[in-house]
């Protein structure tokens, strides 16, 4: 796994500031609605590094975009771009920030 | 910033005014709000529109919601994180606190007020608790006949001393007889439909349904008849046109029942659906503004409050049900999590998560009469639904 870690995060997406701020909260509280806001799960599955760490990034993108038919996991297309979908697994992968 | 100070100016006073004070009061004009992100909730007063004070120290309350004891003096906090906490109204004190289990999803109490029974998602079950003390009385997992554990949704109390819920996986509805309280009698109905994902019991406590999440319409179990078993109602509902998505899971649980009409969510689609108490037949739809979340009917049964799902959660509809008409659509802020009226439905208090306050209505005027400051609040609670079937 080519993650890197500390300060520097070369490979993260680059979402600006204030619209990282913006996705901190919709994945905390409305995410959070079947996450649970603390992201260890509730009707959908736990969302922390643990559970994700292995998964392939791609593959939760696009979970994240499409949705996964015929379970309660919608599509957020029309809220999120691709490189916002990116910079969401590979925060919840690390560890997700808080929303304060 | 100084809305903030003020507020918290505001809740000191209010705590210090509490301290000070012996004299007797009732509790019929109280309630709970939970801040969700605090892990806090603050005890309300409907008659001076007031809060009286925030206890702290709840754990997660994303999701949480309440029970109130038969004398409702006594909250019984469900937290998202497997915690129950009582929290006394009055002194606005913790009782007694435990973490019961892994994710949990609500719960309920016992008709004569003796058990909570606690819904787990994770382990998945329904636990049961002495309203008193807090100690397990009963642990029931959720293993449907399939052998798969469940997530439980939709637990509530009915009469004859028992618990109904639905398991979310393995699609069965199961009523728990708490006469022998250590040893609970189940009755497991399997087949029910797939993925029910919230449970109501209507006002009269004789019919229980699940919403389906998995295929279309409702789950219906006669209480009164329980040998009649599980049956589909309003199936045609859902079935025309496309499904749209679902940004957030509407609740069942207080789902306008107003004594010969009840008024449910579709899910995926943009109405209400009114149907017929009595015999469950569909007798209208109703386009509303987004997936409804909530719909809460005014005490009198003449309006019934909506609110959406993301994106669509700074919308608060009024359905009227005479005319079945939208009369009146509001934009009282961000993140409209809930709404209660307080007990005859002289107001509406409405909870706005992203605004960091509550907002007070009169429903006849739709004109705000209050606004108090909160952490993130969503589930707004008033003590009333300590005398109400399925609350
Ligand atoms: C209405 C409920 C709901 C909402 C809201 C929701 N999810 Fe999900 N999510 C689910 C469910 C259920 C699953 C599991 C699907 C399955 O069974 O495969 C899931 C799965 C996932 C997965 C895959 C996890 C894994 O281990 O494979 C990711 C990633 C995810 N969701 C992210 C999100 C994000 C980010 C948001 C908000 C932008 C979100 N979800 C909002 C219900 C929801």
């Amino acid at each position: 796994m080519a993650l890197i870690f500390g300060s520097a995060s070369a490979d993260s997406p680059r979402i600006d500031p204030e619209r990282q701020h913006e996705l901190v909260r919709l994945v905390r509280q409305d995410c959070g609605s079947c996450h649970g806001m603390q992201l260890h799960g509730g009707l959908g599955p736990a969302l922390t590094p643990a559970t994700l760490r292995d998964k392939p990034v791609e593959s939760l993108v696009s979970t994240i975009l499409h949705g996964r038919p015929d379970t309660p996991m919608p599509p957020w297309k029309s809220f999120l771009s691709e490189a916002e979908a990116a910079w969401i697994v590979d925060s919840l992968q690390r560890g997700f920030p808080d929303a304060r | 910033m100084r809305a903030r100070l003020s507020a918290l100016l505001l809740l000191t006073l209010g705590a210090l005014a509490g301290c000070a004070g012996h004299e007797l009061r009732g509790t019929g004009d109280l309630g709970v709000v939970i801040e969700r992100a605090s892990g806090s909730v603050q005890i309300l007063d409907t008659s001076q529109r007031a809060s009286l004070g925030k206890v702290a120290g709840l754990g997660d309350l994303s999701h949480a919601s309440i029970s109130y004891s038969r004398d409702a003096r006594y909250a019984y906090v469900f937290g998202r994180d497997g915690g129950l906490t009582k929290v006394d109204l009055l002194t606005r004190r913790i009782v007694r606190r435990v973490i019961q289990g892994g994710t949990s999803i609500g719960g309920a109490i016992s008709p004569d007020g003796k058990l909570v029974a606690v819904a787990n998602y994770e382990p998945g079950g329904v636990k049961v608790f002495d309203a008193n003390d807090l100690s397990l009385v009963a642990d029931i997992p959720a293993v449907g006949a399939d052998g798969t554990r469940s997530k439980v949704v939709g637990l509530v109390d009915a009469p004859g001393q028992r618990f109904v819920f639905s398991l979310f996986e393995a699609g069965e509805i199961w009523v728990a007889d708490m006469r022998e309280p250590r040893q609970p009698a189940l009755r497991k109905f399997s087949g029910i439909g797939r993925e029910p994902y919230d449970g109501m019991i209507t006002s009269d406590g004789r019919h229980y349904a699940a919403g389906l999440f998995g295929e279309d319409g409702v789950a219906l179990l006669d209480l009164w008849n329980l040998d009649a078993g599980v049956k589909r109602a309003l199936v045609a509902f859902g079935r025309h046109g496309e499904k749209l998505p679902v940004y957030k899971m509407p609740h069942l649980e207080g789902w306008a029942a107003t004594g010969s009409q009840i008024v449910l969510p579709a899910v995926g689609k943009h109405e209400v659906i009114i149907a017929d108490q009595h015999d469950w037949q569909e007798v209208a739809r109703v386009p509303v503004a987004g997936q409804a979340v909530f719909a809460v009917a005014r005490p009198d049964g003449r309006q019934v409050w909506i609110n959406f799902a993301y994106p669509d959660n700074g919308t608060v509809q009024v359905l009227d049900l005479p005319s079945r008409r939208i009369v009146q659509t509001l934009t009282p802020g961000k993140g409209v999590l809930h709404l209660e009226f307080s007990p005859r439905g002289e107001q509406v208090w409405l909870s706005l998560r992203d605004e960091n306050r509550i907002e007070i209505y009169d429903p006849d005027t739709f004109a705000r009469i209050g606004t108090l400051p909160a952490e993130s609040p969503s589930g707004i609670f008033f003590t009333v639904r300590a005398h109400r079937i399925g609350l």
